[in-house]
């Protein structure tokens, strides 16, 4: 074990996608510490505020603890529009553990660090909540598909015949519908009026509707070429039963393209899910996600003059890119002879 | 001979697959809790009569696997019904089709044509500079969301105000020449199928690098290469062709996930496209509709995966066997 982690992180991408990737899940699990505000905080007089411009250089031209201001809301009538300046009456010094949490600034000063959304919401703390679900849904997805995958790959792949054909034909079908066209469907027909905690288990569902036939199929050719080893044929001159043989003999032996194939499609998941949080059919709000953030920057305004509210574009990209830097490490170590496939 | 049959018995094979896929789609639709009459109910420019006749060609009125079969027979017909907002489907699907075929054939020439050279170059240099540098690219293209660049792509377009943003024709479309028609046209299509070609370009050519890896570490290369041909000659002649037949399997892979790629990107740019055409129509749970579209594409999907064997077939004579 730790000598196939020494050798997949001798891998320089790897080894740096694996600590980016450590640190955003250390930062999403202590959200609620690290984030200076709660997961519902909402100040409906600041919506839209820029980033709080935070200063380690004071007025008088020397090094000072940092601190920022507040902004205050005006309204330019020969704009025609709300401006944010900033009250520079009283500074706010940022202090680290206050009101319990990591950092932030005394009562009555306001820190938005990557500014705020239409509801007065601070991005930077919605960033780390909406990361709890953007970053986990995918594993979620993929321990649903893997077990559902692997069973019904083994039973197809084992039995042959017409039961693998009839199987197969419908794993080919539900491959052959554009998956994003029935993601979408799927997600519309849910009924209204969930919990949050209930729409998050459906959307795994979903997800993982999506992905298990192509799964299916591979570990069915797989199941195809094992069944016919000697090994095989012992067990059922012993008299195992099939579904002891598929479980407990044939399965085991795909698991390392099990592995390569979980770790290689964590990241089109998290894509899937911010996709349908995007169009607003993942994830609702008052939660958080990277895809619903995203939402707002459909408006040309905000992609325009509010650039802070693409920040959890950033980060799903970077999230992505570390899985699949970390996933060809993986799938070099364990099977080195497909390098570099995609 | 053996060609045709080959083809023809290839065509069979796609009809229990549309059953199964049209099975699969109807029964997740009708066994959703939605009425799909209910945005026609509340059209008032909707009569009662088409109401009734939608009601009557629905069958809702019958047990669902009823509903099934007519449903299918006026599908198979050509009556796909009529939207919620009272127009034709069929009249609606024409549009959009041909618009989304555009883009995606567009985006499938331009990833072939520049991902293949790329794959075969890094393949050959393999290790070097110039590979590296790929494969990072390659990776940074994989990881993007296909809608966030399509909004950095707006950003682009509105702060330089070199592309029209959104839309497949300007305002005054009508007004131009044929020449004018085509050259607006493609300027509509530069950003969508920019998005759409950076992001599938990074897999088509990863997959080529690994196959004219593999080939190129095959027993007859090696030969060729031990008989003393050129380089050029071992990698364009030997190599390149046996390295390409796989890809061509890929072509329809590649289609489908253009489909669903291009259903985001259309969005974001306002694209009148089936993506497009089916999220609008899913957010109006205009039930009619998304039926038929998905169908559509899936039909489209089947057909690109029918076009890519016969193609293969032609390329590669093992396949004929």
């Amino acid at each position: 074990m730790i000598e196939a982690l020494k050798k997949i992180f001798k891998d320089k991408f790897a080894f740096t996608a694996f600590i980016i990737l450590a640190f955003l899940y250390i930062v999403i699990l202590f959200a609620d510490f690290i984030a200076p505000y709660s997961s519902t905080y909402s100040d409906r007089d600041m919506s839209y505020a820029p980033p709080s411009k935070v200063y380690t250089i004071n007025e008088k031209g020397k090094w000072s603890f940092p601190y920022t201001y507040n902004y205050v809301r005006e309204y330019e009538p020969a704009l025609m529009q709300t401006i944010y300046k900033q009250d520079r009456s009283k500074k706010y010094f940022i202090k680290p553990f206050i009101n319990g949490h990591l950092f932030g600034v005394e009562n009555g000063g306001k820190l938005y660090l990557l500014g705020t959304d239409i509801n007065g919401r601070d991005v930077f703390s919605r960033l780390l909540f909406g990361g709890r679900i953007s970053m986990t849904v995918g594993f979620l997805s993929l321990f649903v598909v893997s077990p559902i995958g692997l069973l019904y790959g083994g039973i197809s792949g084992y039995f042959g015949g017409i039961v693998d054909t009839l199987m197969m034909r419908f794993a080919e079908a539900v491959m052959a519908i554009p998956s994003f066209y029935l993601l979408i469907i799927l997600a519309a027909i849910l009924p209204s009026g969930m919990t949050s905690v209930q729409r998050f288990a459906l959307i795994v569902v979903i997800l993982a509707l999506i992905g298990w036939a192509g799964f299916a199929r591979v570990v069915r050719g797989m199941v195809l070429s094992i069944k016919k080893e000697d090994f095989v044929s012992a067990e059922k001159v012993m008299g195992a039963s099939n579904l002891r043989i598929i479980l407990k003999h044939i399965l085991p032996q795909t698991m390392s393209y099990v592995i390569i194939a979980m770790t290689l499609s964590v990241p089109s998941y998290i894509l899937a899910e911010s996709g349908l949080s995007f169009l607003g059919l993942g994830i609702q709000q008052p939660d958080a996600s990277w895809g619903n953030m995203l939402k707002e920057a459909q408006e040309f305004t905000n992609i325009l003059y509010r650039p802070w509210l693409l920040t959890p574009g950033l980060l799903i990209f970077v999230a992505v890119l570390s899985f699949n830097l970390l996933g060809d490490a993986v799938r070099d170590y364990l099977d080195p002879k497909s390098n570099s496939q995609s | 001979m053996n060609f045709l049959k080959y083809i023809f018995k290839r065509i069979l094979q796609t009809i229990p697959l549309l059953i199964i896929v049209s099975l699969i789609s109807f029964f997740i639709i009708r066994l959703s809790p939605v009425d799909p009459l209910a945005e026609l109910r509340l059209n008032p420019s909707i009569s009662q009569e088409t109401l009734n006749k939608e009601i009557k060609r629905l069958n809702l009125d019958k047990p669902i696997y009823i509903q099934y079969f007519s449903w299918a027979k006026s599908f198979v017909k050509g009556n796909l019904g009529y939207t919620s907002a009272g127009e034709k489907v069929s009249t609606k699907l024409k549009e959009r089709i041909p618009n989304t075929l555009l883009l995606t054939l567009v985006v499938i020439f331009m990833t072939w044509s520049v991902g293949i050279p790329l794959g075969i170059i890094s393949a050959v240099k393999k290790e070097t500079a110039f590979d590296r540098i790929l494969t990072v690219l390659s990776s940074v293209g994989m990881a993007i969301p296909s809608f966030f660049f399509a909004i950095l792509m707006l950003i682009f377009a509105v702060k330089t105000g070199w592309f029209p943003v959104g839309g497949l024709t300007s305002y005054n479309f009508n007004e131009l020449g044929f020449g004018g028609k085509i050259i607006d046209i493609a300027k509509h299509l530069i950003l969508p199928a920019f998005v759409l070609f950076t992001i599938s370009l990074s897999g088509l050519q990863r997959q080529m690098r690994a196959n004219m890896l593999e080939v190129l570490d095959s027993d007859y290369v090696k030969f060729a290469r031990a008989k003393g041909l050129s380089e050029i000659k071992v990698v364009f002649k030997h190599a390149l062709r046996n390295a390409v037949n796989p890809m061509i399997t890929l072509l329809g892979f590649e289609f489908a996930g253009l489909l669903s790629g291009a259903a985001l990107t259309e969005y974001v740019f306002q694209y009148p496209g089936l993506g497009r055409l089916i999220l609008e129509a899913v957010m109006k749970s205009d039930i009619n509709l998304v039926m038929a579209s998905l169908m559509m594409g899936t039909i489209m999907l089947i057909l690109g995966n029918l076009l890519a064997d016969i193609l293969l077939m032609i390329t590669d004579p093992r396949v004929r066997g």
